[in-house]
């Protein structure tokens, strides 16, 4: 049945290069396409833990299109991002997360909106993933009125419903993360929060403290680790003394998993969600991923690694083919559906660029706002004693 | 009254306030109580006022508080809202600002300032920084509380002024009170302030006991954050300080008017946003200066106080250069004799205001 499937789509697929294909190739989605498929999976390494995550995960086709749509998007917005950078019209700090993409994914399709979220400095993915649209998200990074933080924040400091930033100082965000679940499980809500941070973060001392704490209280906290394999400059094996991350946690199970497969993510997330909403406390997951960029726009990111490791990277692991190529040999979708939505993603990243660029900064008149929440009206101290400025809350 | 004075003077053996409350309809209508039982009775209420409030830090539950603030909190309130961390400063510090920013108000409890050093940059880029650096999306309400500065006999690495440090920062809130009644209505305010608040007590002032109004045992007694208070009206000279200090200065002054010289005494009560009008009308009466506090000179509280009325209107009013009387610019000595001259006496402030005055 399905190598017939095959033969009556490579010939419709022939026929859909002529005028009016789209009217065919929409009139076959629903009668053609398989609805769901299962996978199997990269088995997860573990820590303290009987069992990991299941080796085989279903995907259904609208699952399907949509991770590859947010992935797209966030690859698209990232690779933008580095354009508008060269062109200085992003200053500063651009820590971009292409390569990555299967994470971000995965974490949220493994969580609830209403869960909660928080990470470091490469954030644009997740503030994407957390309800930002990229419109906010690159007049942000371009320092406009209509960011997501008006202009105030910049690329490390974006936040949404639910998700804490984007934050500068690394490892911090890893008990601040902590404290967020500890709110979650005073007010009762049956809620978790995701901690992520990097392979170079997983040394800091603040991590361990929240390891502590987080397992004495039973917070209910997924911590996780993008192990990018490389800290800015240094390699995971130059910084750390032991490279299992997942088992870094010592009294806190863990799991290595495939962070370049968004199916295995999300499992490996559900199982995390799972252990953690049982009441049984915080669990740890490293996600072993790559990102194709240095580590930030002013690292060209092969003084400390070949181009060939990159290449080779993108050949065989980039986690939209993977899953493209998933999805297209199990006839979930066909090239031109997912060629429509490279379109869709094009125009949008261009659109929210455009906005980014003509959006104008901020009013000077603005420059003290937002000092402290819920307060009357008070001055401001200028660059000079005459300078009298005012700030609103 | 004598009687009352006695159990409470009594430190260990001291009524609780908690219960003390419930006789308040046969007390006087003023109350002797020492700042440790009037920031305890700020807790309370606040802890009981609002559910969102909870408190953590070294030894708070169990021990009842290295310097027993907290007794008596714990049994009433519980694990939830009461919570002992282990000593890791800047890990627990991280965890109450989370726990803020999704919308719970922490009160952090430093068993001395000196030790949030190692939790600075929550206070800071966390905290202090966060409401800004979101355009007003996220805002953080948390208060950092615990003894700050000199206490006796505690040697270089617990006794440092960390007024200037916080005060510096914009986006933070900094407290530092002297009475009773500015301990118990400034903290309440911290509590109920949507903003991290920084609030300096100090160890010394904890079992000093203090007149409390009868306003001020009310449970929505609050002082304003950014106000400060005239301790003591007089003509001749302004002298400005915060915490302990100021004891300091109403015992100088005391002895300064028996040769007809009259301080008027201000106490600053919030280091930021800082009341620089109170301290401006006092320069255009008296027009002498004189700023007197515990910690360090360079960068402190007096220099900045100084600069401003430079630049301000109160200037033109001076007579003499205003001058900042502060601790010695040197890490606090452990031997008593040396300890002791290493913060303004009250023959210090005497001395130069004397010499201020020309007198």
């Amino acid at each position: 049945m399905r190598k017939m499937l095959t033969i009556i789509s490579n010939v419709l697929r022939g026929s859909a290069s002529r005028n009016g294909a789209r009217l065919v190739v929409s009139a076959r989605t629903y009668a053609d396409f398989t609805p769901q498929a299962s996978f199997d999976i990269k088995n997860c390494d573990v820590h303290k833990l009987e069992e990991g995550p299941p080796l085989q995960a279903v995907l259904t086709r609208e699952e399907g299109l949509q991770y590859y749509r947010t992935m797209q998007t966030i690859r698209r917005m990232e690779l933008k991002a580095d354009q508008l950078y060269k062109q200085k019209i992003i200053r500063g700090f651009c820590h971009l997360y292409d390569g990555q993409e299967a994470c971000a994914v995965g974490i949220e399709a493994g969580i609830k909106r209403s869960d909660h979220l928080i990470t470091a400095y490469r954030a644009h993915g997740y503030t994407y993933t957390r309800g930002g649209t990229v419109r906010e998200i690159m007049a942000e990074l371009t320092g406009r009125r209509g960011g997501i933080a008006k202009g105030k924040g910049g690329s490390m400091h974006m936040y949404t419903k639910h998700f804490y930033g984007g934050n500068g100082i690394v490892g911090a965000q890893v008990p601040l993360g902590a404290g967020v679940a500890l709110a979650c499980k005073y007010l009762g809500k049956n809620e978790l929060c995701v901690c992520l941070y990097g392979d170079g973060a997983a040394n800091q001392g603040q991590i361990f403290e929240t390891y502590n704490m987080a397992s004495l209280w039973k917070l209910p906290c997924i911590f996780i680790c993008e192990n990018n394999q490389y800290g800015m400059g240094t390699s995971v094996e130059r910084a750390a003394a032991s490279t299992d991350y997942y088992k870094r946690g010592d009294f806190i199970p863990g799991l290595r998993v495939d962070g370049m497969d968004v199916l295995c993510v999300r499992e490996a997330t559900k199982f995390a969600a799972e252990h953690c909403k049982s009441g049984k406390g915080p669990i740890l997951m490293e996600l072993l991923t790559y990102r194709y960029h240095g580590h930030s726009m002013s690292d060209p990111g092969v003084s400390y690694r070949t181009r060939e490791e990159i290449q080779e990277v993108r050949s065989k692991s980039d986690p939209i083919t993977l899953l493209k190529d998933r999805m297209l040999s199990n006839n979930m979708v066909s090239v031109e559906e997912l060629k429509e939505i490279d379109v869709e993603v094009r125009k949008e990243i261009e659109d929210a660029a455009q906005f980014a660029t003509t959006d104008p900064e901020p009013p000077l008149e603005e420059l003290c706002n937002h000092i402290f929440y819920n307060e009357p009206p008070m001055k401001v101290r200028g660059i000079s004693p005459w300078i009298k400025l005012k700030s609103v809350s | 009254m004598a009687y009352l004075r006695s159990i409470l003077r009594s430190g260990k053996n001291a009524v609780p306030a908690v219960l003390r409350r419930e006789f308040h309809r046969t007390l006087p209508a003023a109350v002797q109580v020492t700042v440790r039982d009037a920031i305890k009775e700020a807790l309370d209420e606040e802890l009981e006022r609002d559910e969102r409030v909870f408190l953590l830090g070294e030894e708070v539950a169990l021990f009842e508080g290295a310097y027993k603030v907290t007794r008596g909190l714990w049994k009433k309130y519980g694990d939830k809202r009461i919570i002992d961390t282990p000593i890791t400063e800047i890990g627990f510090t991280g965890i109450a600002v989370g726990a803020a920013m999704a919308g719970l108000r922490p009160v952090v409890e430093y068993m001395s300032f000196n030790f949030s050093m190692q939790s600075v940059d929550h206070i800071i880029n966390s905290a202090a920084k966060t409401y800004y650096m979101s355009g007003g999306l996220q805002p953080v309400s948390i208060v950092f509380r615990g003894p700050n500065g000199a206490a006796p006999g505690v040697a270089a690495q617990h006794a440092q002024c960390f007024a200037a440090w916080y005060g510096h920062v914009p986006g933070l809130k900094v407290v530092s009170p002297w009475s009773a009644e500015d301990a118990k209505g400034l903290l309440k305010s911290a509590i109920r302030d949507d903003n991290p608040v920084v609030f300096l007590e100090n160890e010394i002032m904890y079992s000093v006991p203090f007149e409390m109004s009868e306003e001020s045992q009310s449970k929505d007694f609050l002082i304003p954050i950014g106000k400060a208070k005239i301790e003591r009206k007089g003509n001749h000279v302004t002298l400005v300080s915060h915490s302990h200090v100021v004891s300091r200065c109403m015992d100088a002054a005391a002895v300064l008017a028996k040769d007809g010289i009259e301080c008027e005494v201000i106490n600053l009560r919030t280091i930021r946003p800082m009341d620089m009008e109170a301290i401006e009308t006092s320069v255009m009466k008296t027009k002498h200066l004189i700023t007197v506090e515990g910690g360090w000179p360079q960068f402190g509280v007096g220099g900045e106080i100084l600069a401003r009325i430079m630049e301000g209107p109160g200037f033109s009013y001076l007579n003499a250069p205003a001058v900042r009387v502060t601790g010695v610019d040197i890490p606090m000595p452990y031997a008593k004799h040396l300890e002791e001259n290493t913060l303004p006496q009250i023959k210090d402030i005497v001395f130069s205001v004397k010499k201020t005055l020309n007198v």
